[in-house]
């Protein structure tokens, strides 16, 4: 044996033996992050980048679930009315040390208000700065729901609503809620540099941006004064690869550890290659077909359960997805949420029950309806027009004629609002795992009022099920209600529920400490390589 | 000749209208819109997206937008692109070395090879060797990039190991970008191996994208000798005696040459064209890949300013040739 090659047995073993990995984590990620000032962007890679990597929230979702657990506010109260929710800052927290960027103090109540009030109060200088604006923020409407935030002391910061509601613990785990440093968006303001929050970020996360070559790379060191314990790797490393193939070549020869997304109809290769381990799980995902309850005849639950009998599931799943690619939806949202009910069954594929129940309430002779689809492709519907031909041919089965109409997304979804359509193929993900996150916007009768709900389905006593689970905090009592609530859709039938298209990662052996989120966001603080 | 440089120029400028008009009205023509890309799967509520459209300027009827869009370039304000909120100049210039890069060496592996095949093949014309290089420069010229690529890495990457899968560097080196040009910051940083490595990855990329190129370059090189070798001074040249290599790289290729030349111009449009996809297989951070992107996520001011961007760098590529056609050929320049 050599010199140089004992040196190095000697010299890995004794690295080996360190708590933190000198191994580099390398993570093949799909798309390059559009900034690192998180509250601006929308897509998962940029909240992997960002809020995952750099910043931490108040609370947190424990891994691999979606429930809430503290992250930088130690505990919280709610009070009885649900309106306010004080959260007790957790003490040491560091802010990353970077080459623009020395902290002076620790984080306290300050950076909690600047984060939040950035997004909430239109007052100059920041909020105009963020020429996209705040989506997450608008679309989950905070504006609306937070009356006002208070300053109560160094450590303490209280939110005070204007309607209770449950899921705000969850809305706060969100990677918009990330909490910066003021003191750091005051030198950038003092400089003239506003603009640099996107690009030379300041957290107080498992990981401090190093470098971030353009659509090429993002270079992290680990914060070692994590408040949460050392990362387990020393360095992560984004390799930017945008086509899943050579996502999959490059875990392979051995260039990147973890492959994000690879495509369903590879997963049973992958499964197959035994230098490799692939991850699954349920995303947040449900991909379903509204039934206009406002149009004859689907006014009439029979039609509308007829129609789910008529569906085959099987068999559009396998088509759309492969055959592991997603996960028979019953529900309005995936098992893995409270309060699901498990005791449901889907609707059977059953066209000789479906025409018995056409006949009873009526249309015998059939009935005509129109299913209307987009052009492209997405995560929830990856081939519309296929899907809505499948459709098609299951109704044509039991009598019901259906014309297909294929219009462009954004105007399908102005229509669909207006209640034009019968039958409209439509999908919807969830932000924060809370199952009122898929109930309220898309099946209540205020939702039906506006349109958002394209059922345009109203039923009170459901309707008084999900607001009354919005409204209570305890999480049994919640569960409860939330059942009782599923059961009554499940009769009702207001959607076909198709799909809960599944999330894969593809990961080699040596990688441990791993877990998808059902969220669909990736943090690699306890990842590492052995 | 200052009249026939003014001719050319003024040609420039209907082009480069052209070419705004049509980049603005492709993008705006594929469906969808920024603000729906952004909020993907989860719709966006309707008056939430005419709010987004007014605060990004998209709410303006269409030729108003237009008309800012050329007043701003007027001022040589190419704008920001709408995702990252950076300069779209700036994405141009930090991205751009990597493409020109690969470019470069594309048209290095292309010409060398292209030109060694071609003269060979015309020398030993009806050969095996002639029906060779002229059926897989064929097949190579119908190759489609994506499915070559990938065909490469399988076998070069994964089963031989021999070079990487893709990206520009091995990401155990941090090398700060100073130029631009891997090869070249390679050399200025103090990481051993790193240039070698830069190198090694810059082989399959090069390749794929020099194929085709290639394959154009070896046939005209090709029936360009053929032509040269039958004319006059090339026999003269024989019968006084002058060694067959001379006769052949002096005599012939030197004047076999300009034909192959213009080629060597009309291929950098079509090495733009195919970094698109070169770079997307091989995660080479380029203008093509940007592109690509940015017409994913319907970042207008990127896909707009990004094409007209590369096409005035074709259309001052193609102006410089003809300046080099009309110094050298007296007949170009004095035609009305």
């Amino acid at each position: 044996m050599t010199f140089t090659l004992r040196a190095s047995i000697v010299l890995s073993l004794a690295l080996g033996c360190a708590a933190v990995q000198a191994k580099p984590l390398v993570v093949c990620t799909e798309a390059a992050p559009e900034g690192f000032d998180i509250v601006q962007y929308t897509t998962a890679v940029t909240a992997d980048a960002a809020s995952e990597a750099l910043f931490d929230r108040l609370v947190r979702f424990n891994p691999g679930t979606t429930e809430i657990e503290p992250a930088l506010a130690e505990h919280w109260d709610i009070s009885p009315d649900g309106l306010s929710y004080t959260f007790y800052l957790r003490k040491g927290v560091k802010f990353h040390s970077t080459p623009w960027f020395t902290p002076s103090r620790e984080m306290n109540a300050d950076d909690v208000l600047w984060s939040i009030q950035r997004q909430h109060d239109p007052k100059p200088p920041w909020h105009a700065q963020s020429g996209r604006g705040f989506p997450y923020f608008e679309a989950m409407e905070f504006g609306k729901l937070i009356a006002r935030i208070e300053k109560l002391d160094s450590h303490r910061v209280r939110f005070v609503l204007n309607q209770p509601q449950a899921p705000f613990l969850a809305d706060m785990a969100m990677g918009f809620t990330s909490i910066y440093s003021a003191e750091y968006a005051e030198q950038l303001f003092k400089a003239g540099k506003q603009e640099l929050l996107n690009s030379q970020p300041v957290g107080t996360g498992p990981f401090v941006l190093q470098r971030y070559a353009k659509d090429a790379q993002v270079r992290y060191t680990s914060h070692t004064d994590y408040w949460d314990g050392e990362p387990a790797s020393e360095k992560l490393l984004f390799a930017i690869t945008t086509d899943p193939n050579v996502r999959i070549q490059k875990l392979r020869s051995g260039a990147c550890n973890i492959a994000l997304y690879p495509r369903p109809f590879d997963i049973p290769a992958l499964k197959a290659d035994d230098k490799l381990k692939v991850l699954e799980l349920d995303s947040l995902l449900t991909a379903y077909v509204a039934l206009n309850a406002r149009h004859k005849p689907l006014d009439d639950v029979r039609v509308r359960q007829a129609i789910n009998l008529a569906f085959d599931k099987q068999a559009y799943l396998g088509a759309q997805f492969g055959a592991e690619g997603a996960s028979p939806a019953i529900a309005p949202y995936p098992s893995t949420l409270l309060g699901y009910n498990s005791q449901l069954e889907g609707w059977p594929h059953d066209p000789q029950r479906a025409r018995q129940l056409l006949a009873e309430a009526g249309h015998a002779n059939g009935i005509s309806l129109s299913i209307w689809t987009r052009p492209g492709g997405g995560p929830t519907n990856p081939n519309p027009s296929l899907g809505a031909q499948m459709l098609q041919a299951d109704l044509a089965a039991v009598g019901i004629k259906t014309d297909i109409r294929v219009m462009e997304w954004g105007e399908l979804i102005k229509r669909a609002k207006n209640g034009e359509h019968d039958l409209a193929f439509m999908g919807w993900a969830g932000d924060n795992g809370d199952p009122d996150n898929f109930l309220t916007p898309n099946l209540s009768c205020a939702a039906a009022q506006s349109g958002e709900n394209q059922a345009g389905w109203c039923d009170t006593e459901f309707d008084q099920l999900i607001t009354q689970a919005r409204e209570t905090t305890e999480l049994q009592q919640r569960a409860a209600l939330y059942r009782q609530a599923l059961a009554i859709f499940h009769e009702q039938a207001p959607w076909i529920p198709q799909a809960h298209p599944k999330q894969f990662s593809a990961i080699s052996r040596d990688v441990e400490g791993f877990t998808l989120s059902p969220m669909g966001s990736n943090n690699y603080a306890k990842v590492k390589r052995h | 000749m200052f009249a026939f440089i003014a001719r050319r120029l003024g040609l420039l400028i209907p082009t480069f209208f052209g070419v705004t008009l049509l980049t603005f009205a492709l993008i705006r023509m594929i469906p969808g819109d920024p603000v729906e890309v952004m909020m993907g799967e989860r719709r966006v509520d309707p008056e939430m997206h005419a709010q987004a459209m007014e605060r990004l300027g998209l709410n303006k009827p269409l030729y108003a937008q237009y008309f800012d869009y050329i007043g701003k370039l007027a001022q040589g304000d190419l704008g920001e692109s709408l995702r990252t909120r950076t300069s779209v100049w700036d994405e141009f210039t930090t991205l751009f070395p990597a493409t020109l890069e690969l470019s470069l060496a594309a048209l290095l592996f292309a010409g060398t090879l292209g030109l060694i095949a071609g003269v060979i093949a015309a020398l030993k014309r009806g050969s095996l060797f002639d029906h060779g290089v002229m059926g897989i420069s064929l097949a190579g010229y119908s190759m489609p990039i994506f499915w070559w690529g990938l065909l490469l890495i399988m076998f070069f990457s994964v089963w031989l190991g021999w070079t990487p899968v893709s990206g520009r560097i091995d990401l155990l080196y941090d090398i700060p970008p100073v130029t631009g040009f891997m090869l070249i910051d390679t050399l200025l940083s103090d990481e051993e191996g790193a240039f070698v490595d830069a190198l090694r990855h810059l082989i399959l990329p090069a390749i794929v994208l020099g194929t085709i190129p290639l394959a154009v370059i070896a046939r005209m090189t090709r029936s360009a000798m053929l032509e040269v070798l039958r004319e006059d001074y090339v026999r003269t040249a024989r019968a006084k005696g002058l060694s067959p290599a001379r006769v052949v790289f002096v005599h012939g290729l030197r004047n076999a040459l300009i034909p192959v030349l213009t080629v060597f111009g009309l291929q950098v449009g079509a090495l733009l064209a195919g970094a698109v996809l070169t770079e997307t297989i091989f995660s080479w951070p380029g203008i093509g890949k940007w592109l690509i992107e940015s017409i994913g996520a319907r970042d207008y001011p990127v896909v707009q300013n990004g094409i007209l961007l590369i096409a005035c760098l074709v259309i001052l590529v193609n102006f410089v040739v003809d300046i080099l056609y009309g110094l050298a050929n007296p007949r170009i320049r004095h035609q009305r």
